[in-house]
């Protein structure tokens, strides 16, 4: 870059500005005051590490920022600098994610609070730059927390809230974004500042942590005796997270002023259809909705996922569930089945609602998603005979 | 809702224009939002952004198909074939490096802005369409002393579509760059501004 050229936006200060996505999630994560930041560059990642990177060069950072070799490396890093008691960060997208695989379950297994950004694109092959979410979708199961953004405020609201619930509950989180759309747009964000930060998210204070003079064991051996019980925990505490999530994002409103939720309907309260989604495309859809762009869209309610695990099971019914057509927009599959948050919206569903629920894929591999092609999602299911449809213009 | 597309090349900087505008915008006083089309770029080839003005934050995310204003930054990116419709879709080098139909969605009202030495009546637009043009290269190479048309166009559109300030265009310029870069840009955007005023 040019030396007379500073990066998109200028200084690390809190307040008001207009942002690139990834220069606000850097100054987001160097806010919460971060000891520990590793990672390994990849598209669409990219500017978020290079961003932070410019920080702790410019003196704004008070970081170890430690270069990788691989994702491998890098989530093995901020493994063990958690494993130490301080706060961590590492962030990356698609295949970088897959490599991070093995990593990624002993983090969650090791109760390490661990926060990661993925910006969220496709797996290859063939090989694609571009947006989807098979990325996280494919890691639903390594026991971390999952959010996903809608804007690039939110998502950065979501950085600051992963730290808190992943420190209260020793489980790590990750915070999802949708690649290019949220992390290369430029618009208005408000970042909070260390020391507003700092009234919400307090130090971390480590119970168990690895100490040369009090030397103890992470992740240790266990036998059949045990490993059922530890997982049975794991799984316990992520259930028991929403508990504590849906008390935080209260206190995040009184501090902060935006609200934050698991989940939330929008539009039509009498719906008879409502379009459930995730992440950057519910900004589409809110848009199509109230424009009625189409005549299927009419009187239609948006259901938004925000939290993917913990999974809002209660919630959901409650908001959708007497409602007749419900149509999930994923932009993954579990290649051979369905969207992957249409077989999550069934399994909560099941026994509790008579909806006809039909699985839409859409925007894999950065195909983009218009107004329009979101009215013919709702037409077609409403036409199809098949529990999972492809809208792809 | 007011959309902008911005056709250039890799390096010519519509991703940096893009995200200028917006920040202009920003600071006048509107809602903004710019993006790449997420390209897989390299020097020279079509590169393609968009931004959108509003009077509330803006939650589309779709691309921009029906563009109220298209800045063209290279006149020689315009002729070429649309390679998907033309049916002539491949990987050839030439195709693709010409693949690109900048009147695309073009409709009654789209003012359609385009760095050339040409005057606007050399241009077959679509009907409705009106056409302005600025010599942003030659302008460029007066002011800064290199090809650069970035600030020239800033400039120039913010005098085009007259909700963006010439402060607030002075203050991103002055946020991205420096010293003597950014007095050269400032004044660069001022004398784009006054160009197309005086068009």
């Amino acid at each position: 870059m040019n030396k007379n050229m500073s990066a998109k936006g200028g200084s690390a200060a809190g307040g008001k500005k207009i942002l690139e996505g990834s220069r606000a999630i850097a100054e987001t994560v160097n806010n919460c005051g971060v000891a520990v930041v590793s990672a390994y560059p990849i598209t669409p990642q990219t500017h978020i590490v290079e961003e932070l990177a410019k920080i702790k060069a410019d003196g704004q950072g008070n970081f170890e920022y430690v270069r990788a070799e691989s994702e491998f490396a890098a989530i093995s890093i901020v493994l063990g600098a958690a494993a130490t008691g301080v706060r961590t960060y590492t962030a990356t997208s698609a295949q970088g994610l897959l490599l991070m695989t093995e990593v990624l379950f002993n983090v969650a297994g090791m109760r390490l609070p661990v926060v990661m950004t993925d910006a969220n694109r496709a797996i290859s092959a063939p090989i694609n730059i571009w947006n989807d979410q098979q990325d996280a979708m494919t890691m639903r199961d390594s026991g971390w927390l999952m959010v996903y953004g809608e804007t690039v405020q939110e998502t950065c609201d979501l950085h600051i809230l992963a730290y808190k619930i992943a420190e209260a509950t020793l489980i790590p989180a990750m915070v999802n974004l949708d690649g290019f759309v949220l992390t290369h747009v430029v618009e208005p964000v408000e970042i909070e500042d260390a020391k507003k930060i700092k009234i919400f998210l307090s130090a971390w204070k480590p119970t168990e942590i690895l100490d040369v003079k009090k030397p103890l064991t992470l992740g240790a051996f266990v036998t059949p005796a045990h490993y059922m019980e530890i997982r049975k925990e794991l799984h316990d505490d992520i259930v028991a997270a929403k508990k504590l999530m849906t008390k935080e994002m209260v206190n995040f409103k009184k501090i902060f002023g935006r609200k934050l939720s698991l989940c939330e309907y929008g539009g039509a309260k009498d719906a008879g259809t409502v379009i459930v989604a995730m992440g950057s495309v519910l900004g589409t859809i809110r848009e199509a909705v109230e424009t009625h762009c189409n005549a299927s869209l009419r009187n239609a309610g948006i259901l938004k996922i925000t939290s993917l695990r913990p999974f809002p099971d209660e919630e959901i019914i409650k908001l959708i569930g007497s409602k007749k057509n419900i149509i999930v927009i994923d932009k993954s599959i579990s290649l051979g089945t369905e969207g992957i948050l249409a077989t999550e919206i069934r399994r909560v569903l099941y026994g509790k609602s008579k909806a006809r629920i039909t699985s839409v894929i859409m925007g894999l591999g950065g195909r983009d998603i218009t107004m329009e092609m979101i009215g013919k999602a709702v037409e077609e299911s409403k036409k199809t005979k098949e529990q999972v449809i492809f809208i792809g213009k | 809702m007011v959309e902008i597309r911005i056709h250039g090349r890799g390096g010519q900087g519509s991703v940096t224009l893009a995200e200028l505008l917006a920040e202009a915008a920003y600071y006048s006083g509107l809602m903004s939002q710019a993006f790449p089309n997420f390209g897989v770029e390299r020097r020279g080839a079509p590169v393609t952004a968009y931004v959108r003005l509003d009077k509330k934050f803006i939650r589309l995310r779709s691309q921009v198909y029906e563009p109220d204003y298209i800045i063209v930054q290279d006149a020689s990116l315009i002729g070429g074939v649309d390679p998907v419709k033309s049916g002539k879709a491949g990987i050839r080098q030439g195709e693709l490096f010409n693949g690109v139909n900048v009147f695309a969605g073009a409709k009654k009202g789209t003012v359609i802005l385009i760095n050339t030495k040409k005057p606007a009546s050399d241009f077959k637009a679509p009907a409705g369409v009106r056409i302005k043009t600025i010599y942003a290269t030659g302008l460029a190479l007066e002011v800064i002393g290199r090809p650069i048309v970035n600030t020239i166009l800033l400039g120039a559109f913010a005098g085009l579509i007259g909700t963006i300030k010439m402060e607030a265009v002075e203050k991103v310029i002055t946020e991205r760059f420096s010293g003597e870069i950014a007095q050269k840009n400032i004044a660069a955007a001022k004398k784009g501004y006054t160009a197309i005023s005086n068009n």
